[in-house]
């Protein structure tokens, strides 16, 4: 009989409980990581084979094929991955809404038309179970936005990792605005075209009268030195009037989207166009105004029953291709995770996969202001990352690990609990569970 | 436009003899996935009379049969959707918690562009459902997409076994305990409704076998009162109609197969069935099979607690599984969903196909018809520019019958049949996601699935 070293089998006890631990309560990690051999899609830079990230403090110290691993890295051997920039949702409702038919657990739309002081950070639940099912497909940073009304609140991007809406919050915020839609609304608008038309005025009007109280409350709050009376809803549009803030103004329709650009232009507001459906149509008039646009999902239906079948899957496309700056985004809450595939069904139908790619990474984070911190895989950047079999925009591609902020995230969900759970079901099927046998 | 409403009152005409319209062609050099027997590389399909006659390299075709060049693309057979609501014109009747008198197939909309962009994703066959506002709600009816014919009953999908919708949980409890004021008002009188209706059934049909037996006796016996709804579930309990129930948590889902062992009924699939992945051992000893979403969740409480790995563990425990869309937007890009189960689980290419056509095919009893490429089933059949798994695949021309119902490369933009004279624009509808499962209760609700 073998004798065993009984110090090793105690080590082995003591790391298998170690181990049981870990299992029980999977955490984030921080520290030095260097990811070796990798492709690295740099995004911005091309691809890099044969190369190492170093990630360190939470940013990336280094890239390249020839980078020397520091002695204090755990490296991580990514021999057949890639390694990403983390994808960017620019439209969700991510943090803000835990089941979309229980009204109490959304968050996105306070009451009344003009609510621009609401902030989605401050309602932004860091512990939804919605968060981890997000950023285990690779998207590690999206803007949760309020939705209703013409004003309805401030958005915010965030980070998916931390304990906080302050250790989420990644440096943009944005006044959200719905350009007044005009027209019939669908099948199910039965009003009659005097109607139509009516509301249609009515909500031009409304738009425009509420920005004359915001010049004019701008005007006291300078002649003032800023001791205006209290009203926080014309204060949080004041920067927006000096274009010292951005308005993300959703607009989808055609004709409503031309409005809103020469409401923009008339204005001389800083603005992102947001959702812009009917985009293709008028892709040209976009470009010339110089405005971008976020737009999605790309995965949905035509506007119109006269429409091509596949208009919604072409639109990011053709408006990137007539010039526009083009992000994408799902405009979804717990799917956000299909954020790759919207971009990927985007390169079926037209774009490039590179520009696709752009369009969930460096875009989005030029069009925020926050290129210098995510969007792509470069020095001093914010440690975003994740690391996939392939071609995260494929279904069959698998993602083997992820970084956010420099924290390596565990790669686990409620979602992948449940299927390590119930993949092989323990007890299965018993005597007194066999249904058809009693 | 117009070439499409003439020939569709030339094939119309030919319905009055009781026959669809078929075509013969033959489909050269395609990468076959027949589902059910491999992959065959470059290999030829030849189509006569809407069904498959040959499957095999350098076929020979009688002369003038149109030929369709596959070479480089992928050829599937067409995808079957088990759970959707296009092409009909109503799909809730929702005055009662028990209403199998009623059926969909009464409502067939052939104009519904819906079924064309159906088409446009490769589908070819899909189960047109009552909605889940009833605990049982009416008969559905399988649907071919002949886009293009204009009369209602050239969709039906001939023999195609009857089919019912039953609804657990949410839905029946919201419309008609909250919504009505009458039972159910929870899942404990959901299951009352189930066994009360049943035990209805069973009077009747006693009743009715007791008349015919008397009948051979006296000639003057008088028949019990004819009652399409209790005739109905009788049916169901003599194994002629497959129950189709909405359902999602696993308690509801046993419930259901508990009530349906203790009433001697078999055929079942549990349509969302989004907690069936915790019952797969149960589902798969019952014999029950299951249609479920890729990955839709919490959009209301009992959806709460899924996963996307549904469907890979149902597969990976023996239960016949399908992917369906219940939605007009998803019907369009099934092969996507199919996809998704390599992400969540890893499904083979075959496993992840068969999950949009030969087990859709399975659940609703036409898997001798379609579902495969296989030779004397019908040629429905869904070409892609790539494999369908992939996110880049496009589809390119989808065939019903040997007939090209959706071609890419040739359709025009606008594929309305009618058009209102009166529409000076045609009318804006935006992203509008409609519950379809709950349309025709929004007077009283306004709520998805």
């Amino acid at each position: 009989m073998k004798k065993y070293n009984p110090i090793l089998i105690l080590l082995v006890f003591v790391q298998s409980i170690i181990v049981l631990h870990a299992q029980q309560v999977e955490k984030s990690t921080f520290g030095v990581f260097a990811l070796t051999n990798a492709t690295i899609e740099t995004v911005t830079k091309g691809r890099l084979e044969n190369a190492t990230v170093v990630i360190r403090n939470g940013k990336i110290e280094a890239v390249g094929p020839n980078v020397t691993i520091p002695a204090d890295a755990q490296v991580i051997d990514c021999k057949g991955l890639t390694v990403y920039p983390g994808m960017v949702d620019s439209g969700t409702h991510l943090g803000l809404q835990e089941i979309e038919s229980i009204s109490v657990t959304q968050d996105y739309d306070e009451m009344g038309e003009l609510t621009p002081e609401m902030q989605a950070l401050t309602a932004i639940n860091p512990n939804s179970v919605l968060i981890p099912v997000t950023r285990v497909s690779g998207v590690t940073s999206v803007i949760a936005s309020p939705s209703g009304g013409l004003f309805p609140g401030t958005a915010a991007l965030i980070n998916l990792e931390g304990y906080t809406p302050e250790q989420m919050y990644a440096g943009f915020k944005a006044i959200v605005m719905n350009f007044p839609s005009t027209g019939r609304r669908g099948r199910y608008d039965r009003r009659t075209d005097e109607d139509v038309k009516k509301d249609s005025d009515k909500a031009i009007k409304k738009l425009n009268e509420t920005w004359d109280r915001v010049k004019a409350y701008a005007a006291i709050d300078s002649s003032t030195n800023g001791k205006a009376d209290y009203n926080p809803q014309l204060a949080a549009l004041v920067p927006v009037y000096r274009g010292k803030a951005t308005a993300m103004i959703e607009v989808n329709k055609e004709s409503d989207i031309l409005s809103a650009l020469k409401w923009i232009k008339d204005n001389k507001i800083k603005a992102i166009l947001t959702g812009v459906d009917e985009g293709w149509r008028v892709a040209d008039s976009i470009a010339i105004a110089g405005i971008p646009v976020i737009t999605g999902p790309v995965i949905s239906q035509p506007t119109r029953e006269s429409d091509r079948y596949d208009t919604g899957y072409k639109n990011a496309g053709i408006m990137h291709k007539a010039g526009v700056k083009v992000a994408i985004r799902t405009d979804d809450a717990e799917n956000v995770r299909n954020l790759p595939f919207n971009a990927g069904f985007a390169a079926a139908y037209g774009m490039s996969k590179e520009d696709a790619m752009k369009a969930v990474t460096i875009v989005p984070a030029e069009i925020f202001g926050v290129a210098d911190k995510i969007g792509s895989i470069e020095v001093g950047k914010d440690a975003n990352i994740f690391v996939s079999t392939g071609d995260p925009f494929e279904p069959a591609t698998q993602i083997k690990h992820l970084f956010i902020n420099g924290w390596n995230v565990p790669l686990e969900s409620r979602q992948s609990l449940l299927y390590d759970e119930f993949l092989n079901r323990s007890p299965g099927v018993t005597k007194e569970s066999v249904p058809g046998k009693s | 436009m117009r070439n499409i409403i003439f020939l569709s009152l030339l094939f119309s005409f030919h319905l009055v003899v009781g026959q669809v319209p078929t075509g013969d062609m033959i489909i050269r050099k395609g990468t076959v996935l027949t589902i059910t027997k491999g992959t065959l590389t470059e290999t030829d399909i030849l189509v006569q009379k809407g069904k498959i006659s040959a499957i095999g390299k350098e076929l020979k075709a009688p002369a003038g049969t149109k030929e369709i060049d596959a070479t480089g693309l992928f050829v599937m057979p067409g995808i079957i959707d088990a759970h959707s609501h296009i092409g009909i014109d109503a799909v809730n009747e929702a005055t009662n918690p028990i209403t199998p008198e009623v059926k969909v197939g009464d409502a067939i909309d052939p104009f519904d562009m819906a079924i064309y962009r159906a088409l446009a994703g490769g589908v070819t066959t899909s189960h047109a459902m009552h909605g889940s506002a009833n605990v049982i709600g009416g008969q559905c009816q399988t649907i071919k997409h002949r886009y293009g014919l204009m009369d209602p009953s050239a969709f039906i999908f001939k023999d195609a076994p009857r089919t019912l919708k039953f609804a657990l949980g949410e839905n029946p409890i919201r419309v008609h305990g909250e919504g009505r004021g009458v039972q159910p008002r929870t899942r404990m009188g959901v299951e009352r409704v189930i066994r009360n209706a049943f035990a209805e059934g069973q009077v009747y049909r006693d009743k009715m076998k007791a008349y015919e037996l008397e009948k051979v006796k006296n000639p003057n016996a008088v028949p019990p009162v004819y009652n399409e709804r209790y005739q109905t579930m009788a049916d169901i309990l003599d194994g002629k109609i497959i129950i189709q129930c909405h359902s999602y948590r696993a308690d509801e889902i046993l419930m259901l197969m508990n009530v349906l062992r203790d009433f001697g009924v078999k055929k079942i699939t549990f349509q969302h069935a989004n907690e069936g992945f915790k019952v797969a051992p149960e589902l798969a000893a019952f014999g029950a099979m299951a249609s479920v979403f890729s990955d839709w969740w919490a959009y209301k409480f009992e959806v709460y607690y899924s996963t996307a790995y549904n469907a890979t563990i149902l597969t990976r425990n023996g239960v016949v599984t399908s992917i369906n869309s219940d939605s007009g937007e998803m019907i369009r890009h099934l092969y996507y969903e199919a996809a998704k189960t390599q992400r969540y689980g890893g499904l083979s290419d075959d496993e992840a196909l068969s999950l949009i056509t030969i087990n859709p095919a399975r659940q609703l009893g036409i898997d001798d018809k379609v579902g495969s490429i296989e030779i004397g089933k019908d040629a429905d059949i869904a070409i892609f520019s790539g494999h369908p798994l992939s996110v880049y695949a496009v589809p390119q021309m989808t065939i019903v019958d040997g007939i090209v119902r959706f071609d890419k490369e040739n359709d025009p933009s606008d594929m309305r049949i009618y058009i209102d004279p009166e529409e000076a624009t045609p009318a804006y509808y935006g992203r509008e996601e409609v519950d379809e499962c709950m349309r025709g209760t929004d007077l009283m609700f306004n709520n998805r699935h």
